[in-house]
């Protein structure tokens, strides 16, 4: 039925490209007649019934059974539902803080959504701490809004932190490729130094090792490793363990 | 004061409700049901069933290319944290489990020396018997002072 988007699969497209999704012309009467349902993730929307529209540039990709997204590389940041992010807080009005994103504009945390907080039992968060939480709720029309728990009511490693650490920022792509289940900047930096790590998907990096320098070595390696080629890229990891340790 | 008498009106109101039989409660009930039924308007139309999308979006790529959790730790540099990848929920118990016993240690040995002072005069003084007690204050004996010019 997406025959169309399979074959470009690995291929690079532009905004303004269109797919449409085809009817099988022949209905077989033994088997039930199941509508395959497509997946689109970042980079495609729909356009009407049956149209699919793309709307940012790179490379497709796709997952079994039937998820399609377009990779692209950029910057800036989009708030979206489900995603961890590292924010800063940045004024505390009453019940609720507002939180920089990097986004277009600030998100808002209530105080209740950390774990154990009471109305009574206030969390101990000032102006300019950083925190990890996750979007509830983030779309085009509503304020973007933050919580510090999961479903469940439990931290699950989110909340405040940051005490002697370092935050910089990089671009979306390599958050993307630290993150990935099998990722060769991740292993490469676990060989190196003992250091601790938070990765918001907002572009932002934090980083603890147990000296100042050694933090230093841990960002700036990971800054100038986004442009890199992989060789490239491990040879400076190399150069690095010889050097700094 | 009979059922009858009183309206309808009256009878829906709570307060008049603990009163009232679990009959006469049902019969309320299905009256104003049957109101209700009759003053909604309906179409006469033949059902449409709403046609399921088969493109669904979806605006996070977590999901897509299957991301990890963002809090890492390498070599053991923060314990606690190498286990939020696979057990998310012991990383909490054992912080705060260390915060305590961080806590313990930090009480030095003068404040203990301290502590100990007032400890044994306060213990002698939780024993000792109303007749002690008052021995004690007639000891000192109070004697009006003249105050100096």
């Amino acid at each position: 039925m997406f025959s169309g988007l399979r074959e470009k699969v690995g291929q690079v497209l532009v905004p303004g490209d269109e797919f449409c999704l085809e009817i099988p012309e022949t209905l077989s009467l033994s088997e039930p007649m199941k509508p395959e349902k497509v997946l689109l993730g970042p980079g495609l929307k729909r356009k009407g019934d049956r149209k699919l529209l793309v709307v940012k540039s790179g490379v497709l990709r796709h997952k079994q059974p039937h998820v399609f997204w377009v990779e692209n590389q950029q910057r800036r940041y989009v708030p979206a539902r489900g995603e961890t992010v590292i924010g800063i807080i940045t004024v505390k009005s009453g019940d609720v803080f507002k939180v920089d994103v990097g986004g277009s504009e600030q998100a808002s945390l209530s105080y209740l959504a950390f774990e154990g907080a009471t109305k009574r039992n206030r969390p101990n968060v000032q102006v300019g701490d950083l925190v990890f939480a996750q979007f509830s709720v983030a779309n085009q029309h509503m304020e973007p809004e933050l919580v510090c728990v999961d479903s469940a009511g439990r931290a699950n490693g989110m909340g405040v932190f940051g005490a002697g650490g370092l935050l910089f920022s990089v671009s979306l792509g390599l958050i993307r490729r630290l993150l990935r289940p099998r990722s060769d900047v991740l292993s490469d930096l676990q060989k190196l130094l003992p250091c601790e790590l938070v990765v918001g998907m907002n572009g932002r990096l934090w980083a603890r090792a147990s000296s100042v320098q050694q933090t230093l070595v841990v960002s700036n390696l990971l800054q100038s490793c986004d442009t890199m080629s992989p060789p490239q890229r491990q040879q400076l990891f190399r150069r690095a363990a010889q050097g700094a340790l | 004061m009979s059922d009858s008498k009183l309206s309808k009106n009256l009878l829906r109101m709570k307060f008049m409700q603990r009163g009232l039989d679990a009959e006469t409660k049902k019969q309320l009930e299905e009256d104003e049901r049957r109101i209700i039924s009759d003053e909604h308007w309906y179409l006469d139309l033949p059902e449409l069933r709403a046609r399921e999308n088969l493109i669904l979006e979806e605006r996070s790529l977590v999901s897509c290319e299957d991301l990890k959790y963002g809090r890492f730790s390498f070599q053991g540099f923060n314990p606690e944290k190498l286990m939020v990848m696979m057990n998310p929920k012991e990383e909490e118990e054992d912080k705060q489990e260390e915060e305590v016993s961080c806590m313990q240690l930090d009480v030095t040995d003068e404040e203990m020396a301290l502590r100990y002072e007032s400890l044994v005069g306060s213990m002698r003084k939780k024993f000792s018997r109303k007749r002690d007690q008052t021995s004690e204050d007639v000891d000192i004996k109070r004697v009006f002072l003249k105050p100096q010019d």
